[in-house]
């Protein structure tokens, strides 16, 4: 199964629903009119993109309507693909192909952080990298044995102390192990914080300036957002944005779910780009993100088509 | 919680107080606010439509716009109709006669199952029931060692079996409950998504395997509006009686809570919040609905208050404070009694405009802490007549408590407001608002600070906000 198949099916619902809300547009004519416009952004919203993403992508095509003079409605939605594209902030480049990285996964409970370490680790190991792990979620029951059983089946060493001591400590660790192994890819895994906790916060921001005073390659700090997220996902990254300098995002379980917007809208405000997408439960379900088909599988196709169909005409 | 949520509301409903006569207008744009507040908050769709047409309509009658006071007639109708949005009666854990009673929890992958489960073990275990956990989670992996992990933590036994069939687990889990005489069963299951035909027929089996006698769905409070077509997926497949909503510490709006028990019918049973055990609170609708609307959770504050509470409020505690003869040592209790209920976060919060108060500066736990040390660098002396305090006396405190004069100076100066507080609180010894029948004190309130106005509460609250 190709990449737009997975993701167009993890979207599905996402997309249909769009496309329900955008015939119900469509019923009232194909006129421009302040209700077409009141319409889109309305539909937009309720697809989890979030209000200031949706004022500008409605408020771009309007110009642009108006500067082509475009006919009619349908016209617009040609457009939207692109203008939902273009709201994606750009990754300058991918982090994970770099030659040496050091990436620090954070976010709040139950996102998957764990889970795309493991997988992440998995990829890399097989096509040939260093490898190390670093399990820094000291604080849940069994996250360590956790990360553990992915570390056997990617094959690569996991450094980490017992449950409740200093998770800076055993970032300090993985990365002396790193060195003394000569690894050209470090994954630390943290525990799930939720951004109203001021100590825990506290507590990261001490991990990751501990990590990046002492690493001697490159260090990210990765979001891993959990796509099923309402608005509150846009706090959520505020928060660790405003105390960790994030670097970019992970979104993840973008599949069974109807809301991909919150991706769109965290990226737009935070200018944050887009790593990998989760789209499944399979080793092979974290993808790259690609803004065109991610957002072409938000929207589906609207002249009634379905994004199946296209994909595989392509 | 509902932060910012209440914020908004708030806002609304300070806007229609300060007209005397409200028009349809008035109306209209009030409800046009409520329903983007609500939207906003990942309130399904279709339940916010339906809340604001039942609400203005309810807000046109005449009664409400002719009424002397039409702005709070407004406040009413809509906490009563989120009210019945929650759900219009507490909706509590049911155990049959059935031993063991078995609870199934199942619910989307991330949403706090396993955590919860431990919770509810930790629950019940309270309330004198012999738990057993039973890790159905055979996919994650060490989600059974966190089980057993958690479990041990609390005290509760944990069934494994051989963590590969989760049917075969949950069947032995039940004869292993009858063995070592448990009278409640928790099924953990794997987290699924609502989509994942096979793993739902799992569930199903499960279901006919052990035949639980209840079913509850964990849901992370921070989904959007997805929430609603997950929970109807799983009413539709598994049929679950009631729901926990986890992750309820953070600044989630929870809209999900408030349109799950519209769509499916399905009451919200607990709320979880936070990492602790205990943190397993009964879902109360119209304490919710009060909180949403920032007017307070009196009544929860009043509960931990009596739970944190020792036997009686020590008559000559009481007697002091009403006669504004606070002395440290009363300062010192009221801190260990604050900590008692939970911390001074949750108590602001639980207070009307706490919320807010929180959001615009986070409350300092350790202000408190603090000032303890100060006051027991003191001696006893100086703890009951804190007049004696010259500036050497202040000078061997601090150097005692390894603080500078000016923060000894601080503590001073507070406790001479909150004593000015008290004083003008209770005019001329006037003792009749502590006394209930035959002069006995009543248990109101927090203990040790009898019956303090919500004003002065309020005065307290922003004292401990500006010294920390």
């Amino acid at each position: 199964m190709g990449f737009f198949d997975r993701i167009s099916k993890g979207l599905a619902r996402s997309r249909d629903k769009f496309r329900e809300q955008m015939n119900v547009l469509l019923d009232r004519g194909p006129d421009l009119d302040d209700d077409f416009w009141e319409g889109l952004e309305e539909a937009l919203i309720l697809s989890d993109v979030g209000g200031p993403a949706a004022m500008d992508i409605v408020e771009s095509l309007q110009d642009q309507a108006k500067r082509k003079a475009l006919p009619d409605a349908y016209a617009v939605f040609d457009m939207l693909y692109d203008q939902i594209a273009a709201t994606f902030t750009p990754a300058e480049q991918g982090i994970f192909d770099q030659e040496q990285a050091l990436v620090l996964f954070v976010g709040i409970n139950g996102t998957g952080k764990t889970t795309t370490v493991g997988k992440l680790a998995k990829e890399a190991s097989d096509a040939g990298r260093t490898v190390i792990l670093g399990s820094a979620d000291t604080f849940r029951a069994a996250a360590i044995e956790q990360l553990e059983v992915w570390s056997k089946r990617a094959d690569v060493p996991m450094v980490t102390r017992e449950r409740g001591s200093d998770p800076a400590s055993v970032c300090y660790d993985t990365i002396e192990k790193a060195e003394a192994m000569g690894a050209d890819l470090v994954l630390i895994d943290t525990a799930g914080r939720l951004h109203t906790s001021n100590d825990l916060m506290r507590e990261l921001e001490k991990v990751v300036s501990v990590v990046r005073k002492r690493a001697n390659m490159p260090v990210y700090t990765v979001l891993v957002i959990d796509a099923t997220t309402g608005q509150n996902g846009l706090q959520q990254a505020r928060e660790f944005n405003k105390a960790l300098d994030l670097d970019g995002l992970i979104v993840t379980k973008l599949d069974g779910t109807a809301k991909g917007g919150i991706a769109l809208a965290v990226s737009h405000e935070l200018e944050l780009p887009i790593y990998k997408i989760g789209v499944g439960e399979g080793i092979d379900d974290l993808r790259d993100f690609d803004a065109h088909d991610f957002a072409r599988a938000l929207v589906g196709d609207l002249d009634g088509r379905s994004a199946d169909d296209q994909a595989e005409e392509e | 919680m509902f932060e910012n949520l209440s914020e908004r509301l708030q806002n609304v409903f300070s806007g229609l107080r300060s007209k005397g006569r409200l028009t349809e207008e008035d109306i209209s744009a009030a409800m046009k606010e409520i329903r983007m507040a609500l939207l906003e908050a990942d309130v399904n769709f279709k339940v916010v439509k339906e809340f604001t047409n039942r609400t203005k309509a309810r807000c046109l009658e005449a009664e409400v716009l002719d009424s002397l006071t039409p702005a709070q007639n407004v406040v009413k109708v809509v906490m009563d109709e989120l009210t019945n949005l929650l759900g219009r009666s507490d909706s509590n854990l049911v155990l049959s006669s059935r031993i063991p009673n078995v609870i199934m929890l199942v619910g989307l992958q991330g949403s706090g199952k396993t955590t919860a489960a431990a919770k509810l073990a930790y629950h019940l275990k309270e309330q004198d029931h012999a738990p057993l956990l039973v890790a159905c989670d055979v996919y994650r992996p060490a989600a059974a060692d966190q089980l057993q992990t958690l479990g041990d933590e609390i005290g509760v036994r944990v069934y494994r079996g051989d963590g590969v069939d989760p049917v075969q687990i949950a069947k032995e889990g039940v004869q292993d409950a009858i063995d070592h005489l448990r009278d409640v069963v928790i099924v953990d299951t794997a987290g699924r998504l609502h989509v994942d035909e096979q793993m739902m027929e799992e569930a199903e089996v499960i279901k006919r395997a052990v035949k639980p006698d209840q079913i509850l769905m964990v849901v992370d409070a921070m989904t959007g509006q997805d929430v609603v077509n997950v929970a109807q997926a799983f009413a539709e497949r598994v049929d679950f009686d009631g729901v926990i909503m986890s992750k309820m510490d953070g600044d989630a709006r929870g809209g999900g809570a408030l349109s799950i028990r519209e769509v499916t019918g399905k009451p919200i049973k607990f709320i979880s919040s936070g990492e602790k055990p205990d943190s397993l609170e009964v879902f109360h609708p119209e304490r919710m609905a009060k909180r949403i609307l920032g007017m307070g959770d009196m009544l929860t504050l009043i509960e931990s208050a009596v739970k944190a509470k020792d036997e009686e409020i020590q008559a000559e505690q009481a007697e002091r404070i009403a006669k504004a003869q606070l002395t440290l040592d009363d300062f010192v209790e009221m801190n260990r009694k604050i900590r008692k209920m939970g911390g001074i976060a949750k108590l602001v919060s639980a207070l009307p405009g706490g919320d807010k108060a929180l959001g615009s500066g986070q409350v300092d736990e350790k202000a408190l802490d603090r000032m303890v040390v100060i006051i027991n660098s003191m001696t006893p002396a100086e703890r009951q007549k804190p007049e004696i305090l010259n500036g050497s006396r202040r000078k061997r405190i601090a150097a005692g408590a390894g603080v500078t004069v000016q923060e000894v100076n601080g503590i001073i100066k507070k406790y001479n407001e909150t004593k000015k507080m008290l004083k003008k609180m209770m005019p001329d010894g006037d003792l009749s608002a502590l006394k209930g029948k035959k002069g006995r004190r009543r248990r109101l309130g927090i203990p040790g600070m009898g019956g303090i106005g919500m004003d002065d509460l309020k005065k307290l609250q922003d004292m401990v906000e500006k010294n920390s």
